[in-house]
């Protein structure tokens, strides 16, 4: 059986408008050297799936920079390989740029490549999940059980605040839904979360579309996850997860990494489920006489000469003589001239911060610098 | 298919590199991992597709596996192409003979059928064993304006080395007038650093009538050279004052890996325009750890440092534990060195385990010995490994491990 993917690029822009100004939410730069939307792509090369679809809005150049040909997720290939759907306008519909505001719009507006795709199941990702999921095993169980419709839950304890923003499955102990709760604002306790991955056959999802045409329905959660009106089962991923819903949590998942090895390593260091993302030569990064480093995640191409403490560190950049950098984020290319002070900042590609400035934020407020601005 | 290109490289990858010892165990000297994220044959490889040559014929013989897979298709390089890239080329059987590689000479003539597919006016021949930055399209340009036959690339070296290489002499417009392979008495300082320009059909020529031979050592610096030059063929030498560096023993092999380190390294690898590309290994990136303390050192993606990492190199997915000391050493790929244990002034080997508290090699000071550890090899705690030690498997049989 084989199984094409779908992936929503654009879906939360809004959760952390900052960041994605120049970008769409699935490139948003995470841990030092990958884009959100990698670990969506790593999850279906991982198991198996060739033929990946990246259905965008708007903002999409870095998104296209990023996955170039497909070739670092071997994804460059003479059949199937990546393909981003863009937006577009036809003569005969009046759907221009604005209905892809949801999963369903999204997916209304590419049946025809629904339809061209040669496969039997076809998988459904945000593009902003940060997880690394089992999606052969998913799909193992999806076509055992003859689902309909399988998603995929983490089981959590439950805040008001998360609840509003996420859909709560009950199901039997065979896994069947019995009830979907879509944002729901009176629920606390461990509940099973959805994770915005699922896996629907084909020919399941060419019905409810053309179903949803008909009858104008424009939410999948609302107009059709909620109904539950086929077989649906959950999936249980109980590994990390986490999808940025502000610019404080994009943070707080960043230091999560640092936090403890359980984090990256249920990420970055499960057997023969590697994470792949653009390659960019960089070389080794270099920790000169004088650098002190602490609890820090660095990428490649880096020279150190400052010290640098609970930070993640994206490639090239450069931390001067006697700088100091604390509790923070700094993006591609930073440079951080010597002496200058940081704490608790998020710096953007080709930040340049000059001598012996001092900027600080807070955990709940890291303090955020525009792409290219020099300080 | 075969689209004619101005030049193709042959690169000369099959050599054993024997002075390496445990290091080239199972791998040639070219796949030799150096300075964290790289092989030896990366430098030259980097220089290729940075200079516009985008046909690369790779000359392997010995322990050609690793090697072979690490090219692959050339993708890391940008040499996955259409028509040329980068084609590796063992010897091979053909319909009257079978002949290993037997010098450099030999190898490439019998790829002159590969060579001829793409109908090259210019031939530039390689080693896979240099470490160096060079725009070789300088020195095509140069090989051009001078209507040579052959241009050679030389380096200025102390007349106290000389006798370790071949030896160009030439005149104040560069043209060669005489030549001596690895001189006792030297007369110049001009030292070849084995990358040779020739215009194809006089290479072709010599080739051909060197194999007719059979008393030619079909090497390029014993009689092709040297065959040319008698003959009064236009032979000049291109000068080279950047860094180069021939990795053929373990203490320069070690000492290239030193020059990368510091402010302002000997040897920089961090140009912008002028990348030297690896394959990459998917790793996540490198965890400095809570009580590790690092200074003058180079780690790459996929370490997790605990310990103590001084003027050292660490390859990606190197382990080292809490209260590990690593000082003046080369570290390959996803060796662990474990807790307490100490390794000074060795280079040790990819897949490695350095067991708790054990003691590797001693102090460095210019008289110690190096020390060094093969690959896959699994030291048990608290055993002493003393300075010059060639640790491969038999030498752990031999002393009972």
């Amino acid at each position: 059986m084989s199984t094409a993917g779908i992936i929503f690029a654009n879906l939360h822009d809004r959760n952390v408008p900052e960041l994605t100004r120049w970008r769409t939410m699935c490139s948003v730069p995470f841990a030092c050297r990958y884009r959100l939307i990698d670990f969506a792509l790593s999850n279906m090369i991982n198991s198996g799936i060739t033929n990946v679809n990246i259905i965008t809005n708007q903002n999409y150049q870095s998104l296209s920079d990023h996955i170039g040909s497909g070739k670092d997720w071997d994804l460059a290939r003479r059949s199937g390989g990546i393909k981003i759907l863009a937006p577009y306008m036809t003569a005969f519909a009046n759907n221009g740029l604005a209905p892809r505001s949801s999963r369903l719009e999204a997916l209304k507006s590419i049946t025809g490549s629904i339809y061209d795709m040669n496969c039997d199941n076809i998988v459904l990702c945000d593009g902003d999940g940060i997880c690394n999921v089992d999606i052969a095993g998913m799909i193992a169980q999806h076509e055992k059980t003859k689902a309909d419709m399988t998603l995929a839950v983490k089981s959590i304890n439950i805040t008001p605040e998360l609840a509003a923003k996420s859909i709560v499955y009950t199901s039997n102990e065979d896994g069947l839904i019995t009830d979907v709760l879509v944002r729901p604002h009176d629920i606390t306790g461990i509940q099973d979360v959805g994770i915005n991955i699922m896996v629907v056959s084909k020919r399941y999802l060419q019905i409810i579309l053309h179903d949803a045409i008909a009858r104008g329905c424009t939410s999948l959660s609302l107009d059709i996850i909620a109904k539950n009106e086929g077989k649906y089962m959950i999936f249980r991923h109980d590994d990390f997860y986490a999808s940025p819903t502000s610019m404080e949590s994009y943070y707080m998942t960043n230091m999560q990494l640092l936090e403890s090895s359980e984090a990256r390593n249920s990420l970055f260091n499960v057997k023969g489920r590697s994470i792949y993302t653009k390659i960019r030569n960089s070389a080794p990064t270099n920790y000169v006489s004088g650098s002190k480093v602490v609890n820090s995640l660095i990428a490649d191409g880096c020279v150190i000469e400052g010290t640098v403490e609970n930070c993640i560190i994206f490639r090239g950049v450069k931390i001067g003589k006697g700088a100091v950098v604390k509790n923070s984020i700094l993006f591609q290319d930073t440079y951080v001239c010597p002496n200058a002070k940081l704490d608790a900042v998020i710096t953007d590609k080709n930040v340049v911060i000059r001598d012996g400035r001092c900027l600080s934020g807070y955990k709940t407020m890291p303090f955020y610098i525009e792409k290219g601005k020099m300080i | 298919m075969f689209i004619k290109k101005e030049c193709v490289a042959m690169l000369l990858a099959g050599g054993q590199g024997s002075r390496l010892y445990a290091l080239t165990e199972k791998v040639a000297k070219p796949a030799v991992q150096f300075g964290g994220k790289y092989r030896i044959i990366d430098l030259t490889l980097s220089n290729c597709i940075n200079s516009g040559i985008d046909t690369v014929g790779v000359l392997t013989q010995y322990q050609p596996l690793v090697l072979n897979e690490y090219i692959g298709n050339g993708q890391p390089w940008d040499l996955d192409r259409q028509s040329g890239g980068v084609m590796v080329l063992p010897p091979y059987q053909g319909k009257d003979s079978a002949d290993w590689y037997k010098g450099t000479a030999n190898a490439i003539y019998q790829n002159l059928t590969f060579i001829n597919r793409y109908d090259p006016d210019y031939v530039l021949v390689l080693s896979g064993d240099h470490i160096y930055k060079m725009d070789y399209s300088r020195m095509l340009d140069y090989h051009k304006a001078n209507n040579a036959d052959c241009t050679i690339a030389v380096l200025n070296v102390p007349i106290e080395e000389a006798s370790r290489f071949g030896i160009m002499y030439a005149d104040e417009n560069d043209k060669i007038y005489e030549f001596e392979e690895k001189p006792k008495v030297p007369k110049g300082t001009l030292a070849s650093m084995g990358i040779y320009i020739f215009n194809k059909k006089m290479l072709e020529k010599y080739l051909i009538e060197d194999e007719a031979n059979p008393n030619s050592s079909n090497d390029f610096g014993k009689n092709i050279i040297p065959n040319m030059l008698n003959d009064g063929a236009n032979m000049y030498v291109y000068h080279f004052d950047g860094y180069w560096k021939d990795v053929g023993t373990l203490n320069s092999l070690w000492e290239a890996n030193m020059e990368l380190l510091g402010e302002t390294p000997v040897f920089n690898i961090y140009e912008r325009n002028w990348r030297i590309f690896s394959r990459s290994q998917a790793k996540l990136p490198q965890y400095i750890g809570l009580n590790s303390k690092i200074e003058n050192s180079l780690i790459t993606e996929g370490c997790e440092i605990h310990g103590t990492v001084i003027n050292s190199v660490l390859s990606s997915g190197v382990y080292v534990a809490p209260g590990a000391v690593v000082k003046d050493s080369v570290i390959m790929s996803n060796t662990r060195i474990m807790d307490g244990s100490h390794v000074n002034y060795s280079i040790v080997d990819s897949d490695t385990v350095i067991g708790m508290g054990a003691m590797v090699g001693e102090e460095y000071t210019p008289d110690t010995a190096i020390t060094v550890v093969g690959a896959e090899l699994d030291i048990s705690a608290n055993t002493v490994i003393p300075a010059g030690a060639m640790v491969n498997g038999a030498y752990l049989t031999e002393k009972g491990e």
